[in-house]
């Protein structure tokens, strides 16, 4: 450790003042602008109106409740509904030549690229009583009235799932490539058939893949804004709108802060536990 | 032969339902891009016919433009100081040996992980107090904050590739630290550094959720005021902001995706 500034400078390491006043600029940002401001706000849940944890008895509220559950209801049906229609897109990106993957991998970035703002616009358009959708069942006369879709935990749904596919499909499709093509190929050759290759081989080396694609998923739903602050009702909130709620309409600052301290614990404590299912399941795959 | 590699049932089976996922997954994107050439106030689709109609309407009214350039102000400041503070913090962690390495790393990611909404209010909390909402200086401080974590990640990927030989054979030629910044380290990062500015500066233009509640009664981005008029009607002139915007965003990124696999 007693390397002189010389020595260190011939390692191509930096001395550790310099460094330190590298860092700088971005701990001022992260801790200034991020952190305190997080903990002041989640702090006013424990001390205001008064000390103690008077908003989090508000929180067990049965109403309040229902929303939490609801979130994750949603953030479940959302996960498993981008899993079912990521897998196969992905398989294509990975199994095709060249082109057609090139075709294909834009048909899921150009969504990404495309504000989530904008495409909560798009679904109104679809969803709307006298929307693309409704006039569509009606002119084909399968309805004869229009179905109320927009503002219902459908809508919601959907529009997440659209959101959320491109996170599924990007983390698959790269554990797949993964795959040494001989596998599968030895496989055939001893006389496996194309359904137990895929699950036997296949799906088990890209699970992975699938693990990452779900955790990313499941928290981006979870605190997920705008899809449900413009497709949702009043009696679809999820807790990110119900925190909205708090601030543009109740002014409830500490009730806001103690909703906040639940989603943060919710967001930081999945992405935590699975980052450790996730190593587990790479030392399982590769030793 | 590509098709044997991944062997999985029948891919005639498979394809077509992949293509189906795809085409629900680009058609809002289209639609919204077909709908503003649209000159009906009805959001027919397909339009029966075609008219620059709502580009002009868009063009005439002055306070789309203002939000929009307030958000390219933004987006081009907040481009600048993330990337001077991640790639001198990513410079750091990778070419030093300072204790605590690992735990500044994580820390970098919470960024990503804490909820927009959440941070909104946070900050909206402290900035009112400071006389910081509705101004360029309070978006920029925000988005350069969850902007950085990028930067740093992309940047520092850059450098770990970079063989530490380099900048040594340099410093034992005689090369002060600064000329060998100048003239070794940065020229080999620069791919890495410009393609994070161009995610810096889509992501920042694109952020809505802070954006929503940092917004002032004159200074609106153009995100707020998406979703100010989204909430109220949905008119075609959205349409035609939403296309101008896309224009943007995908145009950035797609230069960046093909400037990546080329140096690839």
């Amino acid at each position: 450790m007693s390397l002189t500034e010389l020595e260190r400078g011939m390692r191509g390491e930096l001395p550790k003042r310099l460094s330190l006043l590298m860092i700088m600029p971005t701990a001022a940002l992260l801790i200034g602008v991020i952190t305190l401001p997080t903990l002041l706000l989640l702090a006013t849940s424990f001390t205001s109106p008064e000390l103690g944890f008077k908003n989090y008895y508000k929180v067990n509220d049965p109403l309040y409740i229902l929303v939490l559950f609801r979130t994750m209801i949603i953030a479940g049906a959302t996960t498993f509904l981008a899993v079912c229609l990521g897998y196969p897109v992905a398989v294509l990106i990975a199994r095709s030549g060249k082109i057609v993957a090139a075709v294909a991998i834009a048909c899921v970035l150009v969504p990404l690229w495309t504000p989530v703002l904008i495409r909560s616009y798009a679904w109104i358009i679809f969803f709307q009583p006298n929307g693309l959708v409704n006039r569509y069942l009606i002119e084909s006369q399968l309805i004869s009235k229009p179905l109320r879709i927009l503002y219902t935990d459908a809508a919601v749904v959907i529009a997440l799932t659209h959101v959320m596919l491109p996170y599924m499909v990007l983390p698959i499709a790269n554990s797949l490539k993964a795959i040494s093509p001989d596998l599968p190929k030895a496989a055939q050759n001893l006389g496996a058939g194309a359904w137990s290759i895929f699950w036997r081989i296949t799906l088990p080396l890209s699970l992975p893949g699938i693990f990452a694609g779900c955790l990313m998923v499941f928290v981006l739903t979870l605190g997920a804004y705008v899809t449900p602050a413009l497709l949702g009702g009043p009696s679809t909130l999820m807790i990110s709108t119900l925190i909205g709620q708090q601030i543009t309409i109740l002014l409830d600052w500490p009730f806001a802060g103690a909703l906040s301290l639940v989603l943060v614990v919710l967001s930081l404590g999945i992405t935590a536990v699975f980052r450790r299912l996730l190593k587990l399941e790479r030392v399982v795959a590769y030793d | 032969m590509t098709n044997a590699r991944l062997s999985l049932g029948s891919s005639w089976l498979l394809f077509p339902v992949s293509w189906a996922i795809l085409l629900f997954l680009i058609f809002p994107t289209v639609v919204v891009v077909v709908l503003s050439f649209s000159p009906s106030i009805f959001l027919d689709f397909p339009p029966k016919s075609l008219s620059l109609k709502w580009f002009y309407e868009l063009a005439d009214d002055p306070s789309w433009l203002n939000s929009g350039l307030f958000s390219l102000k933004i987006a081009f400041l907040t481009t600048i100081v993330s990337l001077i503070a991640g790639t001198a913090a990513a410079i750091a962690v990778v070419r030093s040996n300072l204790p605590g390495k690992q735990l500044f790393m994580a820390c970098v990611l919470i960024p990503l992980i804490v909820p927009h909404i959440v941070v909104a209010i946070a900050v909206y909390l402290q900035f009112a107090q400071l006389g910081l909402v509705g101004n360029t200086l309070g978006f920029v401080l925000v988005h350069a904050a969850l902007t950085v974590p990028y930067v740093i990640l992309m940047v520092s990927a850059a450098l770990q590739r970079l063989p530490v030989t380099y900048e040594m054979a340099a410093l034992n030629l005689g090369a002060t630290r600064q000329q060998c910044f100048r003239k070794i380290t940065l020229p080999l990062i620069t791919p890495a550094v410009l393609g994070s500015g161009v995610l810096v500066f889509v992501t920042s233009f694109d952020e809505s959720v802070v954006s929503y509640f940092l917004s002032g009664v004159t200074q609106k981005t153009i995100t707020r005021r998406l979703f100010e008029e989204i909430d109220y009607n949905i008119s075609p002139i959205i349409a035609a902001a939403s296309t101008a915007f896309i224009i943007i965003t995908v145009g950035l990124m797609a230069m960046l995706t093909i400037f990546r696999r080329r140096e690839s």
